[in-house]
């Protein structure tokens, strides 16, 4: 079974939500990501959503665009996340991990060779941001075969024969994006993500994670209230940034900055 | 139909937005919305008798078409070869072919109900030509414009204020038309209820490729007409520049099932192929998804999209429409570079021997028809797209004599 679902199924036996930060590979240096994804791990994250650079991000607000610059000015690569993957592997054979980015450097590598480099990764899901299930026919079938999933979006705009569509190809969890928006907007609607959630839940049995817009422990609470869990990116980056603007270059202090804001989320969503 | 080829054109796109394998949809879920609602309005209207009368009747009141077909005589004889006609662009109101796009797409945003537009530009045209109709109209009006090119195109920045828009400098990226492209479709998903978005070339996610190419036809479709009124023939070539595709598309489209006619779309060679330093992706570039669509790109081994250059702000794209990538793999249109100096040299040469002065942009076909005509006969013809004005260009032009205006 893929540790996606299989994460899934351990933290509805034991009725908790999942936690599942976000980080852009080799921001703000090579050596930081892979300490910070341990780091993530031991202080209560669920599953990895790793950032894959891309020279055009047109998904995310301004501090993850800068995480994206950071990370393509030391060459960061989609190459070097299935490398930085494997390596996670060596010590945690079990935190799923799945790839967030945008199309163009799959299709650069193609799709035979991601997917093959993926599997002996140990990477368990993808999320494309640009390649919606209309694009995406081809290579959800290749990820089918290898037994990665393939994550899809619904958003608030999204009509109910599209919600019927996306959750009928969709894999691992279905990713709501909780305001029309970029990444690290701040309007966060709750009663308008609960009429979403309840309704895409009415249409699949997928786990449904809500992403963009949170902020905090009590955020990332209040949505993990009405859904399976809470997906958590520009805090956590725009933390790093400010390390970096500093002048930090021990990978270490990046680790810790992150575990305090993991741990106050996990909390908020335990207690 | 096309008989050699056997491609009825007027089926392409098909009902996703794909141009063989070109095109498509590639954007994020938030978005596809609000382009279902743009494909569901655009389809409606395209065909409508009340909507076309009121389009034509822009175009002819407000834009000043049809422009004239101009048998350039003495840049004919200078030249030596084929005979020279200008499609003359340049002379619609705001000085480029960019408002015949932003006519009909106000148009589609007045259906909507939409009160605010947004628009990114590279050289200022795209956006002159939005803010104008956004005045016109009264909408509000943003423009998103690479922060590096409000530099170089000072006098657009300061039409567009005039006009009343809103101006934004994009700092990210390599900040210019690409970044720009970013920021507004980032500006789109934040605002998709009541904003809508002008995009300025044949590129971008289904249905603005088709749009576009349908709005800018009016081009070839008065060239045509031109040509055989005028000259009492077909032209046996076309000439036009590609930066997104439109003024060429528009030129194009409508003689593609006319066998006898060559075409020539012409890409910014920068300094030279060779330097790797251009914006030719039809010619040194691979397929791969940007802004929405799946065409030719200029990208580096990791599929990150690199910088462009060109001297002429409105061809430094590292895309082009998806239309034009297919007509290159189908072999129908020929896609040719001409670099920074020849460009420079043919804009000289035109404002000498004609009075006319070409966009910079326009100034890449102008060249290469001369390549082109002295290869030709003298009773051959040309129709060359002479897309833009080149008093945009001055301050351009000056810097590179030396001169402080
Ligand atoms: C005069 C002129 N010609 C051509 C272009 C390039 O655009 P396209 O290739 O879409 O015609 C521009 C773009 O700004 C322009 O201003």
């Amino acid at each position: 079974m893929n540790r996606i679902n299989k994460r899934f199924e351990t933290l509805r036996q034991q009725g908790r939500k999942a936690l599942i930060p976000y980080l852009v590979l080799g921001d703000p240096a090579r050596d930081v990501t892979l300490p910070v994804m341990h780091a993530m791990v031991k202080s209560g994250a669920d599953i990895i959503e790793l950032g894959v650079p891309f020279s055009d991000p047109t998904a995310e607000g301004p501090v993850i665009q800068k995480a994206h610059e950071r990370a393509l000015l030391n060459g960061s690569s989609l190459r070097d996340a299935l490398a930085l993957v494997a390596q996670f592997r060596e010590t945690d054979p079990d935190t799923p991990v799945l790839l967030m980015g945008y199309a163009n450097p799959i299709e650069r590598m193609g799709y035979e060779t991601f997917i093959a480099a993926a599997v002996s990764a140990g990477v368990d899901g993808v999320l494309t941001v640009d390649l919606p299930p209309e694009e995406a026919e081809e290579f959800n079938q290749h990820l089918g075969k290898a037994g990665i999933e393939n994550i899809f979006l619904l958003a608030p705009t999204s009509s109910n024969d599209r919600q019927k569509m996306v959750t009928g190809m969709a894999g691992g969890f279905i990713y709501y994006v909780s305001l029309k928006g970029v990444t690290g907007a701040g309007n966060l609607d709750v009663a308008s993500v609960k009429q979403h959630v309840d309704h895409i839940r009415s249409l699949t049995d997928l786990p449904v994670c809500v992403g963009f817009g949170i902020k905090d422990g009590a955020s990332a609470r209040s949505v993990a209230e009405l859904s399976d869990g809470a997906v958590v990116g520009s805090v956590l980056v725009n933390r790093m940034a400010g390390l970096a603007e500093a002048g930090e270059s021990d990978p270490a202090a990046y680790a810790s900055a992150v575990s305090e804001l993991i741990t106050e989320m996990r909390n908020a969503l335990d207690n | 139909m096309n008989e050699k080829m056997n491609i009825d054109f007027s089926q392409v796109p098909d009902a996703r937005g794909h141009f063989g394998p070109y095109g498509g949809r590639f954007v994020s879920e938030t978005l596809i919305y609000a382009l279902d609602e743009l494909e569901r309005i655009y389809r409606s209207l395209k065909d409508d008798p009340e909507f076309q009368a009121q389009f034509d009747y822009d175009l002819a009141h407000y834009v000043g078409r049809p422009s004239p077909l101009y048998f350039a005589e003495r840049w004919t004889r200078e030249t030596g070869g084929a005979r020279l006609f200008l499609k003359r662009e340049d002379l619609n109101h705001t000085g480029a072919h960019k408002i015949n796009n932003t006519i009909g797409q106000a148009l589609l945003a007045k259906h909507t109900g939409k009160r605010r537009v947004i628009a990114e530009t590279g050289a200022g045209q795209h956006g002159v030509a939005t803010a104008t109709v956004a005045a016109r109209l009264g909408l509000e009006c943003h423009i998103f414009m690479g922060e590096e090119d409000v530099h170089r195109q000072s006098l657009n920045v300061y039409r567009m204020k005039l006009l009343g828009a809103t101006v934004i400098p994009v700092t990210s990226g390599s900040k210019t038309l690409k970044d720009a492209m970013n920021e507004a479709m980032r500006d789109w998903v934040t605002n998709v209820d009541d904003t809508f978005y002008i995009i300025g070339t044949c590129a971008g996610p289904h249905p603005y490729p088709e749009l576009v190419r349908n709005f800018q036809s009016v081009i070839g479709r008065e060239a045509r007409q031109q040509s055989l009124a005028q000259a009492g023939q077909l032209p046996d070539a076309l000439v036009a520049c590609v930066g997104g595709g439109s003024n060429a598309i528009g030129l194009f489209h409508p003689f593609l099932e006319d066998e006898s006619v060559a075409m020539y779309g012409v890409e910014a060679g920068g300094f030279g192929l060779a330097t790797g330093k251009h914006a030719a992706p039809l010619n040194d570039g691979i397929p791969g998804v940007l802004h929405g669509n799946r065409t030719y790109l200029m990208e580096d081994e990791n599929g990150q999209i690199i910088e462009t250059h060109s001297i002429s702000a409105g061809l430094d794209y590292p895309g082009v429409g998806p239309e034009h990538a297919w007509l290159k793999d189908i072999g129908r249109v020929n896609y040719v570079t001409i670099d920074d100096d020849e460009a420079m040299d043919a804009f000289r040469r035109l404002t000498k021997v004609e009075g006319i002065m070409p966009a910079l942009e326009s100034s890449h076909a102008v060249a290469y028809a001369e390549k082109l005509a002295r290869q030709m006969d003298p009773e051959q013809m040309i129709v060359v797209n002479l897309s833009g004005r080149g008093d945009k260009d001055i301050l351009t032009v000056a810097e590179i004599d030396g001169i402080t205006l």
